[in-house]
């Protein structure tokens, strides 16, 4: 019966990333034109095999170089004849709509290999203007959720997400000294990886002598804007038999909505709506959290990855703190390796793409001086109010 | 904490609360049928489903959830130092509410009993928390 889910009809057959910048010699569209080329270089596929095509979120002039790039400029710009053209949005499941909207198209039939990207040029943008680009639009008033935060000076959602850390600090007798191991384990793996933005060693005692943002975040509790662009091929499954890598199969995918784009957050600040993405993962696969070689857990802010890997199930409610705590179980050694490219601390906010690019290095067997042994399955989630999350796999 | 803020839109759904500190009450939108507070308010309640929703007063007093002392300078005319925090009303478990805390840093803690002050700016009345029982700042 779960061979007739959508995703089992599908598998990742190439993947590409431009070169890192901070900022990026190159233009918006030429990064997305270069991940593009060797995405499809990677599957073996040519720009005429594409059929379907969409991206993550909406193009917008606002917002700082948040998404420089949408779905008909990259189609023209590429000259690709697609019969699925997906509608990218800010609402839905965050980051991996796209993805799951590519999965949909793919399993109805509607098209068979369809290019996904993302773009940012939010280093570009900062050159620009460093002010913040929440309050870049222009209007007198703030509207919408932000009207909830913004008149008391939470511009920045490190405000927001301070909160979140605070709160699991406070319940779970966790401190800075656990947190930073996040930071610290995503530099070590960089160094590793050639299209990381930062690859000088940190230390635990560096991340604690670290400028405070907003307590208890530090400067490396945050991730690092910069210019990039990721492309993900995803395929019909009966077609990877004549491509150039062995497929990746989507073994599974969940999804959840939170409250925090209206205002709403419900619990005690130390738990995510991320947790009925977890539940809807796990629902439909046979595997289970014991048989994940690496995660891929994103980290916009440090502290989503320790709600998010509760979310997940790979460990209990209160016990993410303990599990980085040293730093050892999350190594690329370590029961769990997490972050094995450096995650978006370390390798730059290619806003989740990164982390789907890097499960599908590791399954490839790619990773070289990063590579985790034996790596068969890994589980890759993304977003801090949409939620989505994957769990893929080699034969 | 006298910083000039980016005040909200006064619009039909929520213009109530940033206007309810003219009389020094804070009120929040409360279900008729079923008595459910909602925050932040919505055309229906989220318990019932019923459109009978009208702001009411509360004690505006409640507890401190989590709160973060920003250090970082992001808008040019506002001081770097201010405590953001969520503040859990007396009224209803889980009925939250975002502010700042006047106290000094090093005073604010977690689970600490707070009340409603209001600052004004323009037609807005903006709710602000202090220590229960604190002089009046
Ligand atoms: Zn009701």
């Amino acid at each position: 019966m779960l061979d007739g889910l959508p995703e089992k009809q599908c598998c990742i057959t190439g993947v590409g990333q431009s070169e890192v910048g901070r900022p990026s010699p190159l233009n918006p569209i030429e990064l997305t034109i270069d991940a593009v080329t060797k995405a499809l270089d990677d599957a073996g596929l040519t720009l005429a095999d594409i059929d379907g095509i969409t991206n993550y979120p909406p193009k917008t002039d606002l917002g700082g170089g948040i998404s420089p790039v949408g779905v008909g400029e990259a189609m023209f710009a590429l000259g690709i004849d697609a019969k699925w053209i997906g509608s990218s949005t800010h609402e839905g499941p965050g980051h991996m709509s796209a993805i799951f909207q590519a999965v949909m198209a793919i399993a109805t039939g509607l098209c068979r290999h369809v290019l996904v990207f993302r773009t940012v040029a939010q280093a570009q943008a900062r050159v620009q203007s460093r002010g913040s680009t929440l309050l870049a639009s222009g209007h007198s008033r703030v509207a919408g959720n932000n009207a909830w935060t913004v008149p008391f000076h939470a511009v920045s959602p490190v405000n927001l997400w301070a909160l979140y850390a605070q709160a699991y600090f406070d319940k779970y007798g966790a401190g800075p000294e656990q947190l930073g191991w996040v930071a610290v384990n995503g530099r070590r793996n960089a160094a590793h990886n050639p299209n990381a933005i930062y690859t000088k060693p940190l230390t635990i005692e560096d991340y604690l002598a670290s400028r405070m943002i907003s307590t208890p975040l530090r400067l490396y509790d945050c991730d690092t804007h910069i210019d990039g662009a990721t492309a993900l091929i995803i395929s019909a499954r009966d077609t990877a038999k004549d491509l150039r890598n062995p497929p990746i199969h989507i073994e599974a995918m969940g999804m959840a909505l939170g409250g925090l784009g209206q205002g709403i957050h419900t619990g005690d600040f130390t738990t995510l709506p991320a947790t009925r993405a977890g539940e809807m993962l796990w629902q439909r696969t046979d595997l289970k959290p014991r048989d994940v070689s690496c995660a891929q857990i994103y980290d916009g802010f440090s502290i989503h990855t320790w709600l998010w890997l509760e979310a997940l199930q790979m460990v209990k409610p209160g016990e993410a703190a303990a599990f980085m705590d040293g730093g050892t179980r999350i190594a690329l050694d370590g029961e769990l390796p997490m972050n094995t490219g450096g995650g978006q601390l370390s390798g730059g906010r290619f806003h989740g793409y990164g982390h789907t690019f890097e499960a599908c290095t590791q399954l490839w067997g790619r990773g070289g001086g990063r590579q985790v042994k034996d790596a068969k399955v890994s589980v890759v989630c993304n977003g801090g109010y949409g939620y989505g999350a994957l769990l893929l796999r080699a034969d | 904490m006298s910083a000039a803020r980016k005040l909200p839109v006064i619009d039909e759904l929520s213009g109530f609360f940033w206007t309810s500190g003219a009389d020094g009450r804070l009120r929040i939108l409360r279900c008729g049928p079923c008595s459910h507070w909602q925050h932040p308010p919505q055309p229906r309640c989220a318990k019932c489903h019923s459109a009978d929703l009208a702001p009411q007063p509360v004690s505006g007093r409640g507890r401190v959830v989590s709160f973060t002392v920003n250090y970082q300078s992001w808008q040019k005319d506002v001081a770097a130092l201010f405590i953001f925090a969520v503040i859990e009303l007396a009224e209803q478990a889980e009925l939250y509410v975002f502010s700042n805390l006047t106290c000094a840093p090093e005073a604010a803690r977690s689970d600490m009993a707070v009340e409603v002050i209001f600052e004004q700016q323009e037609d807005v009345w903006i709710p602000l928390f202090q220590p229960l029982g604190a002089d009046h700042a």
